[in-house]
């Protein structure tokens, strides 16, 4: 049996966490991913399945809604599932089986890295990473961005939480771009 | 330059990219008798209009959708953006 040591997209053992001021940035790990691209002609039905997996409506442009299983808009009828790895490693196949026909799915775990903030003024941080509304933005909204040249998922859950999905492969440019815009607005 | 994208709203033209003459949404049939012609039209053929043009643009920092970008080549003023593929479909695309 080889002996594997797991690590973070930022290659720790353990999450990485920066506190500047009041807010702090926090690599999370412990998230699967899997995307849900609905079929041709079979929107409708996917949104219904969709619904039923999420235990919520699909989230329509630029919301994410669900429990323990959620989802978040990506494109037009695309959704991006997450959901806690623990629980659900294999959440591919699950939404699989939840989606049946009418859509396709993709396993996007190791693809992406996740950052939440947490604390206040969030804001004030943000509107140096990224070019979003942020006016715009409340706890339920999701917005794909530039942040640091990288293509992010910016998803609200509350004013004082943010989670930023960046690709796993940039996970080193993501967080020195939003440790060094914490230490420049704080 | 601001693109006002159907879905998401105003946003920065940075995040996109340009790709061309709306036009190549008409590809030709590649089964038809005169195929060989039409493909060098589509490919090799452009109108270089100075004034309103319609054009194909990749929302590539965000959504990731396609759209069809009516602008002006002389003012750059945008005057319609429209999901290219509700375009495509409109033209009997897709099906």
């Amino acid at each position: 049996m080889h002996d594997l040591i797991a690590i973070t997209a930022l290659g720790g053992t353990t999450p990485r966490v920066d506190t500047v001021a009041g807010v702090t940035c926090t690599e999370n790990p412990a998230v699967a991913l899997a995307s849900v691209a609905a079929r041709l002609g079979q929107e409708a039905k996917a949104q219904k399945a969709l619904a039923k997996l999420i235990d919520a409506s699909a989230p329509d442009v630029g919301q994410h809604a669900g429990g323990t299983i959620a989802a978040f808009w990506s494109t037009p009828d695309q959704w991006m599932i997450e959901a806690p790895f623990e629980s659900h490693e294999d959440l591919a196949d699950q939404v699989n089986s939840a989606m049946g026909d009418s859509a396709s799915v993709t396993e996007q775990t190791d693809a992406w890295t996740r950052f939440d903030l947490t604390g206040d003024p969030l804001a004030s941080v943000l509107e140096l990473l990224c070019i979003l509304d942020l006016r715009k933005i409340s706890a339920g909204s999701v917005a794909c961005c530039s942040i640091h040249h990288v293509g992010c998922f910016v998803l609200c859950r509350s004013p004082e939480e943010f989670s930023i999905y960046g690709p796993r492969s940039s996970a080193g440019s993501l967080h020195h771009a939003i440790v060094t815009a914490m230490r420049s607005a704080l | 330059m601001i693109i006002n994208h159907p879905l998401l709203g105003p946003r920065d033209a940075a995040e996109f990219t340009y790709l061309g003459d709306a036009s190549m949404i008409d590809r030709p049939d590649w089964q038809a008798e005169d195929a060989a012609e039409a493909f060098y039209d589509y490919a090799y053929l452009r109108d270089n209009l100075a004034g309103e043009h319609r054009e194909l643009w990749y929302h590539e920092a965000g959504d990731r959708s396609w759209l069809v970008v009516t602008r002006d080549t002389t003012t750059h003023e945008i005057s319609k953006v429209e999901l290219a593929r509700d375009v495509a479909r409109a033209r009997g695309r897709s099906k």
